[in-house]
């Protein structure tokens, strides 16, 4: 009896973190897009959307209706099944991911001790269904962005990973609740300030901040985008929830990559005054980064494919790899 | 083909750039043949938007194809009219009274900073940075409001005409004027700071698109572009027209050639155009601004006249000839737009899509000039 209560218990605790988890991507994918409009509306001195309910608030809504309102069209040529299963392949990664971020203490859907090798993981999958989309379109736009897409995300992935390996070799854990609960107190305990393991630590914040611009393809290393070269990139002829998908897919993928920066470097749940930690601290400092994603979209042009990943392979990889060795042997010298 | 060839695996595609496309501002096609994604050609496909320009000028009467000369390059409207209306002018032997000079310079170089300003947004677009558009034409808006009260269009001004202009310019304008001038010239370091200064802008313009000054004058490419690879050539020095003589003014010339040259040479001419203006406003005669008894339909004896002004994108220059009719029996308008895009096949050869991209956004193409 009290086996099938637990059973039912557990069963219901699924339940509500799915659901909880696929709101929560959405809900930050439709508000995230309604700032992507209101906050460079403040940079340009324009008002942004205000008809759809108070100050513009419903907007999404609109969006939304509008998206599924629409026929995915498929163009002839196409492999439907790739080109129908590619938004699918982006999306569901993105909330994969978000199960096993610890957002407070006691809030998490798993708290699994590989971690952060699921989130790599499965961010991994994400590139393949932007590749997949693109080459299944048909069209020699989303072709060249397909092309660039794996150029781009291999180039990226490499100082990514770099710096996660430097920063495990620190916290000796890949379980996230740990990682955060190591930094534990007032700011100077947060990794990006732990200058005692490597003084390279806050650049090391940066090179991921940039590899996480890069992975979810924001500006300005939206080449797979890039508008004003290939239309709409691997996006060109995608329509309706199709595109929606893509759509909340890149934000979901915003959410995951600040949320895991705000768990790596800047303390998680942690109250930078060592006052009232919570759920609460976490929000504030993943949406002040997020702003930061849309601050640099709206404030730059887009970088050249080859500056792309010149910057990557001559410069964010030699410093990831001269981090990370300084990480080693300052561990060894402890 | 050798053996060699055939077996060495090359493909190439090709890629219709257009007629739709964000990057050419209008109906321009290019059809580019991609290795990758370098260009092994590029040959732009233009006619889009033929209109007949030059045969509707021998089918109506002089003053009749006025409006029309706003309508080929739009950004930069009032230019069209300036030398079109010269060279009918020069051909009717009509003299233009001294007020109306300085009104058409005070006016076709505000028209010049607001197309600048409107192509600095538009290639900022071209290279994915979307926010310096609004401020830029947040500055042009106030051009088209000055210019609205005088000649009562936005775009189209169709403001000169045969030994004058319509409308006399009021003490409003004046002091608008000045006003945006003193605007303008503190709003110039925010742009450098913003556009000129910024990493990626540089890298994106540096040493990207060469154009050498031979390719200059092989295609005839003038205005900004040739004197972004280092040629001092500007109508209004080298055929001075108007009072443009009376005037002192720099041609800024960059050597390099590149994008960057051809963007610091525009910002540059903002300035320029700003001093121009100003000295005008300063040396404004009073009279008339209509010369008299320039009959209603005009017959100009017979002869023929070529007249160019240097237009914000270059040199446009007019022909008419004239039977003696109140129709030219002639009319060629020639596009500083058509020549500066004819050296994009050859530049582009071998670049990368996105730099050929910029390199089409520096030439500053309206296409409706190109194709007239």
């Amino acid at each position: 009896m009290s086996l099938s209560h637990e059973f039912i218990m557990g069963l219901v605790r699924l339940t509500l973190y799915v659901v909880g988890l696929i709101a929560f991507a959405a809900f930050n994918a439709a508000y995230l897009s309604l700032c992507e409009r209101k906050v460079p509306a403040w940079f340009q001195l324009r008002y942004g959307p205000k008809e759809v309910g108070p100050f513009g608030l419903l907007q999404p809504v609109a969006d939304g209706v509008k998206l599924l309102t629409k026929q995915l069209l498929v163009q002839k040529g196409s492999d439907v099944l790739l080109f129908k299963l590619a938004p699918v392949m982006v999306i569901t990664p993105a909330i994969m991911c978000l199960a096993v971020i610890p957002f407070s203490e006691t809030l998490g859907a798993r708290n699994i001790n590989l971690g952060l090798l699921a989130i790599f993981s499965f961010s991994a999958i994400h590139v393949l269904g932007t590749m997949l989309g693109g080459w299944a379109s048909y069209n020699k736009y989303a072709s060249i962005a397909a092309a660039r897409v794996v150029a781009q995300n291999i180039a990226y992935e490499i100082p990514l990973l770099l710096v996660i390996v430097a920063l495990v070799m620190v916290t000796r854990t890949f379980n996230l609740h740990e990682i955060v609960a190591q930094q534990a107190g007032a700011f100077w305990h947060w990794n990006i300030f732990r200058l005692q393991a490597s003084p390279l630590m806050p650049l090391a914040f940066l090179i991921f901040f940039t590899c996480m611009l890069a992975e979810s393809n924001r500006a300005p290393f939206d080449m797979i985008e890039a508008e004003s070269e290939l239309v709409a990139g691997a996006f060109t002829e995608y329509s309706g929830m199709g595109f929606g998908l893509f759509f909340i897919a890149e934000y979901a993928n915003i959410v995951v990559g600040c949320s895991l920066a705000t768990v790596l470097f800047l303390g998680g749940w942690h109250c930078p005054f060592g006052l009232l930690p919570g759920l609460h601290w976490f929000m504030i400092k993943m949406y002040v980064l997020c702003f930061a994603v849309i601050w640099v979209r709206w404030s730059f042009p887009r970088t050249q494919f080859y500056g792309l990943l010149n910057l990557s392979w001559k410069f964010l990889i030699p410093l990831a790899f001269v981090h990370l060795m300084l990480t080693a042997v300052m561990l060894k010298l402890a | 083909m050798s053996i060699e060839a055939q077996t060495l695996h090359r493909e190439t595609f090709i890629l219709n750039l257009g007629p739709q496309h964000p990057a050419t501002h209008g109906v321009l096609r290019i059809k580019l043949t991609l290795d990758g994604e370098y260009i092994e050609d590029a040959e732009p496909v233009i006619g889009y938007g033929h209109r007949m320009h030059e045969k509707m000028g021998e089918n109506r009467t002089y003053a009749k194809f006025l409006p029309n000369t706003g309508r080929m390059d739009y950004v930069a409207a009032m230019f069209n009219t300036h030398g079109y209306v010269c060279a009918v002018e020069r051909l009717a032997g009509i003299t233009v009274p001294e007020r109306a000079e300085f009104i058409r310079v005070i006016t076709a170089e505000l028209n010049r900073v607001a197309s600048h300003l409107l192509w600095v947004g538009a290639f900022l677009i071209d290279l994915g940075g979307f926010t310096p558009l609004l401020y830029t034409f947040d500055d042009r808006e106030q051009i088209l409001d000055l210019l609205e009260a005088v000649t009562g269009a936005r775009l189209t001004f169709c403001y000169y005409r045969f030994g004058g202009v319509c409308n006399d310019i009021d003490d409003d304008f004046i002091a608008g004027t000045r006003k945006f001038i003193a605007h303008l010239r503190s709003r110039m370091p925010m742009y450098h700071a913003l556009i000129t200064k910024n990493i990626i802008f540089r890298r994106r313009c540096e040493g990207i698109g060469p154009i050498s000054a031979e390719n200059c004058r092989k295609y005839g490419a003038t205005g900004p572009v040739i004197r972004g690879s280092g040629v001092a050539y500007d109508v209004r020095k080298a055929e001075p027209y108007s009072i443009y003589p009376r005037l002192d003014f720099n041609v800024p010339v960059y050597g390099q050639g590149d994008c960057m040259a051809r963007y610091l040479v525009r910002m540059d001419e903002i300035v320029e155009s700003l001093r121009i203006v100003e000295q005008a406003l300063d040396r404004l005669p009073g009279g008339p601004v209509m010369a008299e008894k320039v009959p209603r339909i005009l017959k100009p004896p017979k002869g023929d006249c070529y007249f160019n002004v240097e237009s914000a994108r270059g040199s446009f220059g007019v022909r008419v000839v004239s039977d003696g009719t109140d129709k030219a029996y002639r009319m060629k308008l020639r596009s500083p737009c058509f020549s500066n895009l004819s050296l994009f096949q050859e530049c582009s050869r071998g670049m990368l899509l996105a730099d050929a991209l910029a390199l089409l956004g520096t030439l500053d193409l309206v296409i409706p000039d190109i194709d007239r």
